[in-house]
């Protein structure tokens, strides 16, 4: 599997994950101080999105292909989670 | 080399996407405009990203999985936001002070859409 692929230069990687981890950083300043419960679903929305682009930035530097399944798996969970979330909070605010 | 020049770029241009969107999720005053950031970039930046992937392995199998991601993110990014924001509206999150106009307050689908959950849960 890791026959003939490209080298990528070190700094492009460490520059891919630099800006993917203040990103996931400010993302989670604003899971911390979200003043309704609707911006922290927002955040974590964002969160999942930023995990979404680890993945598949993880899968290109290590250069195992089989990685981008994760990107996949997230990817459908992350809608479920999302819709679970925002049905729970219009149930809690109906009682 | 060509195809590494081409990873190189579409990786650095989607984390830049993503870091864009948690910038405007900090830094946006109101719930709406927070979404507003928090939806679009993250799903240009990841496709920006499996593109790069694609490019990388330059395999069927790769192409396939990053084409699914791409259509999987953009057929539920905007379902899940409009779900989000309808309920952050039912629920009476605050808006920015500069907004100027609401229409689905306006249209009266609130009260509507209320008097149809109170009757799902007398019943």
């Amino acid at each position: 599997m890791m026959d003939n692929l490209p080298e990528l230069p070190v700094w492009v990687e460490m520059l891919t994950l630099a800006l993917l981890s203040s990103a996931m950083l400010l993302a989670l300043i604003r899971l911390y101080r979200g003043p309704s419960p609707a911006d922290r679903i927002v955040a974590l929305d964002l969160i999942a999105s930023v995990t979404l682009c680890f993945a598949v930035a993880f899968a290109v530097i290590s250069g195992v292909s089989r990685y981008l399944d994760i990107a996949a798996i997230v990817a459908l969970v992350t809608f479920i989670g999302t819709v679970a979330y925002a049905t729970y909070l219009k149930k809690r605010y109906n009682d | 080399m060509t195809s590494s020049v081409i990873t190189s770029f579409f990786l650095i241009a989607g984390a830049f996407f993503s870091l864009l969107a948690a910038i405007g999720v900090l830094r946006f005053p109101d719930l709406y405009t927070r979404m507003h950031a928090a939806t679009k970039a993250p799903a240009f930046g990841l496709l920006l990203l499996q593109t790069g992937a694609a490019v990388y392995f330059s395999s069927l199998y790769t192409t396939l999985i990053s084409i699914l991601v791409i259509v999987i993110i953009f057929l539920t990014a905007p379902v899940a936001s409009h779900l989000i924001s309808r309920v952050a509206h039912y629920t009476g999150t605050q808006k920015w002070s500069k907004t100027l106009i609401d229409e689905l307050e306006a249209e009266s689908i609130i009260p509507e859409a209320s008097e149809k959950t109170g009757g799902e849960e007398s019943s």
